[in-house]
Order: structure tokens, then C-alpha cells, then sequence
């Protein structure tokens, strides 16, 4: 196992959890995100109270709660957007943005595309099951084309979208695959993704066990550690990462960019603004 | 510690101290998830299976004490620098995969036999490629409590009657929430 | 015109078109105007086209200080006749207006000479050229300084200050383009603009959208995000190089929908935050506005209003966004709405909703509007306010926190990212006191208490109106409509009809008590607008039991709401 640099041990695991029971279903992937996340807090040694999640609304949405952090439980699809302006207001602070595969890739499509390209230092964690959960079962922008639903009869028969691709087409600094039944390996992803500076992009393969009953086992069995080490070349990356097959796990791309943060220039008192206006 | 429950790599340790605290971490990850899956049990109503699991929990528990006991100073100082909390799931937790809402106490029941025998070879094969003495001689004892959390959880399964082919059935439709 | 009323002020506004330099013209004599003592107000309106189209800058100049524009135009400078007709309905001219025009210009269009305005002619575009660098503007500028009485000298400094030392030629082409233009003015009988020598001290030009912008930093904001929008965008434009001086940011978000959820985030990690749009960009923002309501966290939006639905007319105004205000939220969302009420106010409505936003832990929305968003003035520099702005947050240590807990005055204490032991989740979800998601009742039903207790009880203070004069009959208006109908009741005073204005600068929650007080005696209340469903009028009647006869005269944009029309309205309303 790749050991990591480590911290005093000044947290433990359970320090990042709340007393909100989750409402997800026993066997959901979402439950393993959450014990990831807290190894991967108790690993940096993050103080509960420096550490903000942020979310929008689905299953996987529900994660902040469940978090001894601060936390934001948004409206669909806007938690990049909130994320960003927490994360530029107080830098100060580890942002990180917990969402699901209709919430980060349908609804939140376009903030997924300017929160790439804009890198801004944030994790952004996307438990993707390829399905909507909340809302019982419909298909999603990374839903296969023959997955039949009630609103999908059939299946949609349109192609699903690859959003590590996207991720790295857009400009984001740092991409990753994880699968919830290495518990290990997530805490590990979200570690990297937190010390990564800018746009960090974790897709967890997430089961739904209500709703996709084919994912918890068919993924165990085809998940595997990708056979290459990371690059920081986005042309290799983009190779790998359109010929992959969708189950490659491991940090996939992680490059150079320097966040987006702007600063302050000074902190003058507002009433020499007046110069602006005095005739 | 170079490497933990993959097969074929025993681990081995630097130090009694990293020994213990390995063994330790694991118990309270088994503890820890017990009692975690006794809450999802609850929430979800299983009640049945929320207090197997809450069982499980206390046992894991008094064992996490026990092995707190035996180290005795070995611990001090807390854990060993190459400690980390991105080991992959210790041999004894429960997949958080691997349980069902309607699950019955049979299948929770094996689950954590199944757990418990991991733990079991997971301390002989320590025991075995240990150099220390001291090392090998509490890992030995340790694969010896965990062989015996065996028997007790085979002589709990046997309480229990075969599944009902049936188990998960659900009469209500899953609810929309948000 | 008479001569009496000639020396108090003019309204003068050049037309042209191809890039010809009406704008900047225009810019250049409020300049000049206001270095003679004379306050002023400036708007405009364009063509469609992005370059090249025809515009009009239409000025008010006076001895009193002005915030929205007179009835009619004294002056119609013309420097072509571009289709001019499109400004017809803008420009509003009579028997006693001049119309200064170029005799190149060709055929005058038909609803200028229907005005029956006296024409006098300078040969604007010859006598430009044979200047070198000579401009036709600066030639209509120096015929129109000579036939309002504006001296030749302060126009020249005024284009000399706008281009800069760098260009001596320049200004002095100028120079000799408006010294032509005012030995070749026509001889018209326009009475002349009362100036003194000298440039009064203290007085400010800025426009509303401007004032806006400085009246939020002024409240504490230390974040915003914008997208931009006519015509909101020269605030998130002057915000961009004012707040990072102040210790804050500007982002430019990729749409509405982000940059609500993004002020929700700084606030939320303890800045206060703001951003600006119009109604399309309102519209989007409103399923995040509730998350700000139900999550408590404070934030401003400035919606500086435009003729809707949809696109419509995006340079127009109109006060047609009240309803989305009010209730575009879904659920019970109480929070607060407000207007300036000139083009001054913006400054002072702007800092107090920050300070209202910080205060409640709630949006903010303030309806400013194009018209007052985009007019420039001239004034008095505004008087200086300050308010005990302070975010209620827990007291350190934080012992048992509960994010939501049920005060007595509603607002609770708010923890910040980093206050050790304050960790909560703020939610969407109906929640408890601690924060966590609830489909109790008596949660639900509590909180929503919680945060309708918190706006109910909150002291407004005696900024929620303006009241002036008594009678027993009342104009009930709000935001833009307050300048014409305050020009109309102090002329009404002066033909004897008394008239009581109440002007509301706080539209949501309403105030029935404070308004009851406020409407005494009154008989009958002419409720004025720019809507055209009588939206301010609709909303009256569904929050305040009025023992006045209410008669609601909404008139639609994008025409502004003028003094005299104001005024007949209280002719007729006086009228048993
Ligand atoms: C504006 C809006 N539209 C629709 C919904 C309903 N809704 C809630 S969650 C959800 C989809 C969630 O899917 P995903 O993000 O994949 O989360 P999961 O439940 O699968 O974890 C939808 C459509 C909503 N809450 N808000
Ligand atoms: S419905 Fe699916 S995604 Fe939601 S909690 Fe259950 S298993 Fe998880
Ligand atoms: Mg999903």
C-alpha cells in the first residue's frame, strides 16, 4: 500500500462525524464516501472547524450533515457555485464539494464546466451511480443508454458522457476515480485531491442499491487500479482518459495549474471612494 | 507495517508499539462499524439486525480494551509515525457494501464470522512472518481471541432458522424525498 | 418658456447619430454646467445598433438640484436627423422649445415640425471642417453654450479636463470648433441659464448604478458576483476596481444562478455579499433567494429594473419587478424588499440594505431601475450615514450551539467557518434548531415563525417612507416614480392644492401601522407607478386596510413618469 505523508495524529476518523444519522440505504456507496472522507480529514489532521462541505440536493447531498464540519446543504445543482464564492471569500478555509451524478453533471453541468476551467481550490467529490436516487431512479447524464426507467422506457438510447473528460477538457487541476468498495483508496483519492492546489476532481463510483442493484457487484469485479502511473501531461491524459473504460481507478491526471484566487489589493477605508465622485 | 490483509503479504512491524497500535486501529474500525451498522439498522427499523450488530459492537469494543490492556506502555506516546489513516478496510470491519436493510440475522450473523475469520488469518499470518518474539507471541494470542469470536458467532447462527427465500421483499414502494 | 422659468433650468438634448459624439457631447456640458454652479441630471437612449446608431443625451440643468427629468425639452440640438423620429415619444417638445439644427441635415422629420418649436440653424458639419481635427459636436456645443448663456470658456476647460494634457492639438481644435460654433449661433429667444463664475464646493456627479456601488461597500460588502446585465452592469463594473481597494473581491460568475449561490457562500463564510441584475437574471436567482431565506443567510440583491416580461426592453425602465420581488419565492419566504427613491437614494438605500441583510441574516432585494441606474446628477455631496451594522455571531466559546435557535427576536447567532464548536450545516430543508433536516410540524412551524418574527419585529426606523406635506388627499408611490411626483406636488402646492406624498422606500414587509399613521385623514390616495397592473396598487390592497379612497394610476414604461402628468393626475384628484 502507498503510505502517504502522514500528520501528528491529532484527529481521528470519528472526530468528522456528526450525530445525524444518514438516511441512506444500508449497502448505498454513500456510506462508505462518508467513512472515506473522514479517514481522509483524520489523515491531513484538518481541525473539524477549518473544514466547510458543500452540497447540492440528492442522496449523495445529504453528506455535509453527516460531517462534524461546516457545512452547506445548497439548492440542485448550485454547490460549485457556492463553494466558490465560500472558497474566495475565505480562503482560509478546506472547501470541499460533495455532489451526485444528476446534481454535479445535469443540473450543475454548466457550474461543473467554469469551476474546471476557473480552478479555483476546491475538492469537489461527485458519488456517481449513475442514476438519480433522491427522485426514484431516472436516468442520468452518465446513465447507460439501455438502462430502462419509468421515464426512460427502454432506456434513454442516448450516449452517457464521460465528465473525467470533460473535467480535464475545462481546465481542472487534478482528476481521479474511485470506487466505494475501497474504502482505503477513496480516503486516499480525497487526500491527494485536499493537498492538490485548484480545481481537485474525484468521481466515486458510487452503488445505488435501491435503484441500480447491478452496480455494488458488477463493479467490484471490474474496477481495477489503473496500470499507469499519473501524468501531469493533459494530451496523455486525454488519451487515456478517452480510451478508458470507465473503471480505471487511481488519480488519472494531476497538472500544474495555479488557482484561481484573487486578492484583495489593500484594505483602504471606503470613504476615499468619494474621490470617485467629488466634482 | 508494509502492508495489511492482501493476500499473500504478510505484515510485518518495526515495533511492538506499531503492532499494537495496528491491532488497535483495527478493532476500533470494526467497533466503529458495527455501531454504525446497527444505526443504519435502526433507522431503516431492523431492529433484529440493529441489535446483533450493536452486540457485535460490544465485543469489538471489549477487545479494542483488551488489546489497550496488553499494550499496556507499548502505547504511550501515541501512534507510530508511519501510521496512517488511508490503510485500506481492516480485516474485521463489516463492507459497508455488503449489508441490506432486510437482511437477516443469518446473513448480518455470517457477515461477521466472515469478518472474524479474516482476522484470524490476518494474526497468524502475522504471527508466522514475525521476527520479534514479542510480536509473534501477541500475535498469536490475538488470532487466538479472534478464532474464538468464531465459535461464539457459530453458536449464535445456530439459534437462527434457515432465510426465508423471501427476505427481501418489500411491499412499499422505495419514497421520493427531495 | 417664460423668462422667469428659463433662469431656474433648461432641458436640452442633443441627437445624432454614426458615432458623431452625442454622448460624450452631452457628458461635456453637464460638465461645463456644473462648473458654472448649476446641477444637473444627464440620461440617454440609443438605437439597436451596438455602434454607429442614432442617441440622444438629454440633459436637465438647473439652479435647484433635479432627479428626474422636466416635461418637455427646451432645447433639440440636432446634428443630423438620423432617425431621429425613433426618440419621438422621448422627446417631448412644444411651441416654446428651439430646435438648433444643421441645414445639411436635410428634410426635418414631420413630429418635429409638428411641435411648432422655433428653428435656428448653424452650419455645424462646414465649420467643422474647416477646422483641423474640428468636430461637428464641439461646433454644436460652442452654438448651444452661446444660446443658453454658458460661457464659451467652460465648455473648452470641460473637453480640455475629458481629454487630458496629453493632447494639446486636440483640445485646441476644439477650442476653435466651439469658438465657431458660438460666433455662427442663431439668434433665438431662449432665455439664458443662471451661472455663477465659480464651481460650488462639495457637489458630486455620479449615476444611480454608481451610487449603488458605493452605498454597499459603504454598508460593509466584501464580495460580489455578477453577471452581466443591461442595466445592472455598471455596478458590478464600478464595484470591480472599487472593492479590491477595500479589502474584497469581484467575480464574474458564468450566470445568475451562479453568482446568487455564490454570494450565499461568501456570506455564509461571514462576508457580507452582494450582486446586481435585471429581471431575467432575478428570475433566475429566485429558488436560491429561498435557500437564503431558509438557511438565514444574509445577502443583497439589486435588481435595477427594465421593461419585461422576458427581454423586453432592456434600456427601458419600469417598476414592473415589484411582484417577483415580493413573491416570486416559493413557500413562505419573508424577507425584505426595498427602493431608492431618487437617483441620490440609491446611495443611501444601497448601504441600508446591507445593513438591513447583516442585521435580519436574510436577502435583500433593493429595486433600483434603469432610470435611476444609468441617469447621471449633479449634486450636493450626500450627507454621511452610518449604521451599527453587525452580524449577530455567538459568543466565544461556543458551548451548545444551536445554528437556529428559537430567540425571541428571531435572529439567532451565526457561527462562521473557523469559530471552533460552531460547526452546523446550514440547509434548505425544513430543519430544527440545531440545523438538522426536520418534516416535523412543530419544526416546521416553528422556524417558519422564527424567521417571519425576525422581519415583523425588526425597527425599520423612520426610513421605510418619505412623508411630506398634509391635506386630505395623498399620492402613495415608491422608488423612481418619487422625484416626478414630488416636483408635481410642490408645484400643486404652488397653485394652492394641498397634497400629502408618501413614498415608500421599504415595500416588503409592509408597515400598516406606521402607513395608517401615515394616511390620517387623508380622503382619497392616488397610488402612482410604472407598471402596468398597478403592482405597487395590488400589493396596498393585499397588506394595508386603507379607509381612503384608493385610485391607482399605473402607467407602463419605458416613457418616464413626467412632473405634469404627475400633476394633472393631482388636479383631477383634488377635484371632489
Ligand atoms: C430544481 C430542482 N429540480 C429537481 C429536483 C428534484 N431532485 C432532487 S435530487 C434529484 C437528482 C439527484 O440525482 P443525483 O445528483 O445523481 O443524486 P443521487 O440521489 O443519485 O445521489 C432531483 C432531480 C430538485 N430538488 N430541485
Ligand atoms: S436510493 Fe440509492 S443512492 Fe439513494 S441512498 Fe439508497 S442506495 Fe443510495
Ligand atoms: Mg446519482
Amino acid at each position: 500500500m502507498n503510505m502517504i505523508q502522514t500528520q501528528p495524529h491529532a484527529y481521528k476518523p470519528a472526530d468528522y462525524k456528526s450525530a445525524v444519522k444518514p438516511v441512506w440505504c444500508p449497502g448505498c456507496g454513500d456510506h462508505s464516501v462518508l467513512v472515506s472522507f473522514q479517514r481522509a480529514m483524520a489523515e491531513l489532521a484538518l481541525p473539524p472547524e477549518q473544514v466547510a462541505v458543500v452540497s447540492g440536493i440528492g442522496c449523495s447531498s445529504r453528506l455535509p450533515a453527516y460531517t462534524n464540519c461546516y457545512g452547506f446543504h445548497g439548492v440542485h445543482g448550485r454547490s460549485l457555485a457556492l463553494a466558490t464564492g465560500l472558497k474566495v471569500a475565505r480562503p482560509d478555509i478546506t472547501v470541499i464539494v460533495a455532489s451526485g451524478d444528476g446534481d454535479g453533471f445535469s443540473i450543475g453541468g454548466n457550474h461543473f464546466l467554469h469551476a474546471c476551467r476557473r480552478n479555483v481550490d476546491l475538492t469537489y467529490i461527485v458519488m456517481d451511480n449513475r442514476i438519480y436516487g433522491m427522485t426514484k431512479g431516472q436516468p442520468s447524464p452518465t446513465t447507460e443508454p439501455d438502462w430502462d426507467t419509468a421515464i426512460s422506457p427502454g432506456g434513454t438510447g442516448v450516449s452517457p458522457f464521460n465528465p473525467l473528460v470533460i473535467a480535464l477538457a475545462s481546465g481542472a487541476n487534478f482528476i481521479a476515480r474511485g470506487f466505494t468498495g475501497d474504502v482505503g483508496s477513496c480516503a486516499r483519492l480525497i487526500v491527494e485531491a485536499v493537498r492538490t492546489p485548484g480545481f481537485s476532481f474525484v468521481q466515486l463510483l458510487s452503488p445505488c442499491v435501491t435503484f441500480r442493484d447491478d452496480q455494488q457487484k458488477e463493479w467490484k469485479k471490474v474496477t481495477h487500479e489503473a496500470m499507469v502511473p499519473e501524468t501531469d501531461d493533459p494530451g496523455r491524459a486525454a488519451r487515456r482518459l478517452m480510451s478508458d473504460d470507465g473503471f480505471n481507478l487511481g488519480i488519472l491526471f494531476r497538472g500544474h495549474r495555479a488557482p484561481y484566487q484573487p486578492k484583495p489589493l489593500a484594505d483602504l477605508d471606503v470613504a476615499r471612494l468619494e474621490a470617485e465622485f467629488a466634482l | 507495517m508494509k502492508s495489511l490483509d492482501k493476500p499473500g503479504s504478510a505484515p510485518t512491524f518495526d515495533s511492538v508499539a506499531e503492532f499494537f497500535a495496528q491491532a488497535l486501529a483495527i478493532e476500533i474500525e470494526a467497533w466503529e462499524r458495527y455501531g454504525e451498522l446497527a444505526d443504519q439498522m435502526e433507522t431503516h427499523n431492523n431492529h433484529v439486525i440493529a441489535d446483533i450488530f450493536r452486540k457485535m459492537a460490544h465485543i469489538e469494543g471489549m477487545h479494542r480494551d483488551e488489546i489497550k490492556r496488553r499494550a499496556g506502555d507499548a502505547l504511550v506516546g501515541g501512534r507510530p509515525a508511519s501510521f496512517s489513516w488511508l490503510a485500506p478496510e481492516g480485516p474485521e470491519a463489516i463492507d459497508l457494501g455488503d449489508v441490506h436493510y432486510k437482511m437477516t440475522p443469518r446473513q448480518a450473523l455470517m457477515l461477521a464470522r466472515h469478518n472474524e475469520e479474516r482476522a484470524t488469518r490476518y494474526f497468524e499470518a502475522i504471527a508466522e512472518a514475525a521476527t520479534d518474539p514479542e510480536i509473534k507471541a501477541f500475535a498469536q494470542i490475538m488470532a487466538e481471541d479472534e478464532r474464538h469470536h468464531v465459535v461464539l458467532v457459530d453458536q449464535w447462527l445456530d439459534k437462527f432458522d434457515p432465510d426465508d427465500p423471501d427476505w427481501a421483499e418489500d411491499l412499499d414502494p422505495p419514497v421520493i424525498s427531495e | 418658456m417664460s423668462a422667469s422659468q428659463a433662469a431656474e433650468g433648461l432641458s436640452i438634448v442633443l441627437t445624432g447619430s454614426g458615432g458623431a459624439g452625442v454622448m460624450t457631447a452631452g457628458q461635456t456640458l453637464l460638465e461645463a454646467a456644473t462648473s458654472c454652479g448649476l446641477y444637473g441630471l444627464m440620461t440617454r437612449s440609443t438605437g439597436p445598433q451596438i455602434r454607429g446608431g442614432e442617441a440622444a443625451a438629454m440633459l436637465r440643468l438647473s439652479t435647484k438640484p433635479v432627479q428626474c427629468p422636466d416635461d418637455k425639452f427646451d432645447i433639440l440640438l440636432a446634428l443630423d436627423f438620423e432617425n431621429v423620429q425613433r426618440f419621438a415619444a422621448e422627446l417631448p417638445l412644444d411651441s416654446r422649445s428651439v430646435i438648433v439644427a444643421d441645414p445639411s441635415a436635410g428634410e426635418m422629420p414631420a413630429f418635429l415640425k409638428a411641435s411648432g418649436a422655433q428653428v435656428g440653424y448653424v452650419e455645424m458639419k462646414k465649420l467643422a471642417k474647416t477646422v483641423a481635427g474640428g468636430r461637428i459636436s464641439m461646433v454644436a456645443l460652442g452654438a448651444l453654450a452661446h444660446v443658453v448663456g454658458l460661457p464659451e470658456s467652460a465648455i473648452v476647460e470641460a473637453v480640455a479636463a475629458s481629454l487630458g494634457r496629453k493632447k494639446p492639438e486636440a483640445v485646441k481644435a476644439s477650442e476653435d470648433a466651439v469658438r465657431l460654433g458660438a460666433v455662427n449661433a442663431p439668434a433665438l429667444a431662449v432665455p439664458k441659464l443662471r451661472i455663477s463664475t465659480a464651481r460650488p464646493a462639495g457637489r458630486w456627479s455620479f449615476t444611480g448604478n454608481e451610487a449603488t456601488g458605493f452605498g454597499v461597500l459603504k454598508g460593509g460588502v466584501k464580495f460580489v458576483a455578477g453577471y452581466p446585465i443591461t442595466p445592472a452592469t455598471e455596478i458590478l463594473e464600478w464595484l470591480a476596481h472599487t472593492i479590491p481597494q477595500c479589502g474584497g473581491e469581484l467575480l464574474q460568475a458564468e450566470d445568475e444562478l451562479a453568482s446568487i449561490n455564490m454570494i450565499i457562500g461568501a456570506s455564509f463564510g461571514g462576508k457580507p455579499a452582494m450582486t446586481a441584475t435585471a429581471g431575467p437574471g432575478l428570475s433566475l436567482m429566485t429558488e436560491a433567494l429561498g435557500l437564503a431565506v431558509a438557511s438565514e443567510t444574509p445577502v443583497v440583491v439589486v435588481d435595477v429594473m427594465r421593461s419585461g416580461p422576458s427581454t423586453g426592453i432592456a434600456t427601458k425602465s419600469e417598476q414592473s419587478d415589484l411582484n417577483i420581488a415580493v413573491y416570486g419565492l416559493h413557500g413562505d419566504a419573508p424577507h425584505v424588499v426595498v427602493a431608492p427613491l431618487s437617483i441620490s437614494d440609491c446611495l443611501f438605500t444601497a448601504q441600508w440594505s446591507v445593513h438591513l441583510a447583516e442585521s435580519l441574516q436574510t436577502p435583500v432585494v433593493m429595486l433600483s431601475d434603469q432610470s435611476l441606474g444609468q441617469a447621471r446628477v449633479v449634486v450636493d455631496r450626500p450627507q454621511d450615514v452610518t449604521f451599527d451594522t453587525k452580524r449577530l455571531t455567538p459568543v466565544d466559546p461556543i458551548e451548545v450551539y444551536e445554528r437556529y435557535a428559537l430567540t425571541e427576536s428571531g435572529v439567532s447567532p451565526m457561527s462562521l467557518p473557523g469559530m471552533a464548536g460552531g460547526q452546523y450545516t446550514a440547509d434548505g430543508l425544513t430543519h430544527n434548531a440545531r440545523g438538522t433536516p426536520s418534516s416535523q410540524a412543530q419544526d416546521h412551524v416553528a422556524q417558519m415563525d422564527k424567521r417571519r418574527r425576525k422581519i415583523d419585529r425588526f425597527d425599520f426606523g423612520e426610513h421605510w417612507a418619505e412623508i411630506e406635506g398634509d391635506g386630505d388627499l395623498a399620492i402613495v408611490t415608491w422608488g423612481s416614480s418619487t422625484a416626478p411626483v414630488r416636483e408635481a406636488v410642490a408645484r400643486a402646492r404652488e397653485e394652492g392644492i394641498s397634497v400629502r406624498i408618501i413614498a415608500l422606500r421599504l415595500i416588503s414587509p409592509p408597515q400598516p401601522k406606521l402607513f395608517e399613521a401615515a394616511l390620517k385623514g387623508v380622503r382619497r390616495a392616488l397610488v402612482i407607478e410604472q407598471s402596468h397592473s398597478g403592482q405597487l396598487w395590488r400589493y396596498l390592497r393585499a397588506h394595508y386596510d386603507m379607509a381612503a379612497e384608493i385610485v391607482s394610476i399605473p402607467q407602463p414604461g419605458p416613457l418616464p413618469i413626467r412632473p405634469g402628468e404627475a400633476l394633472a393626475y393631482i388636479r383631477k384628484g383634488a377635484q371632489a
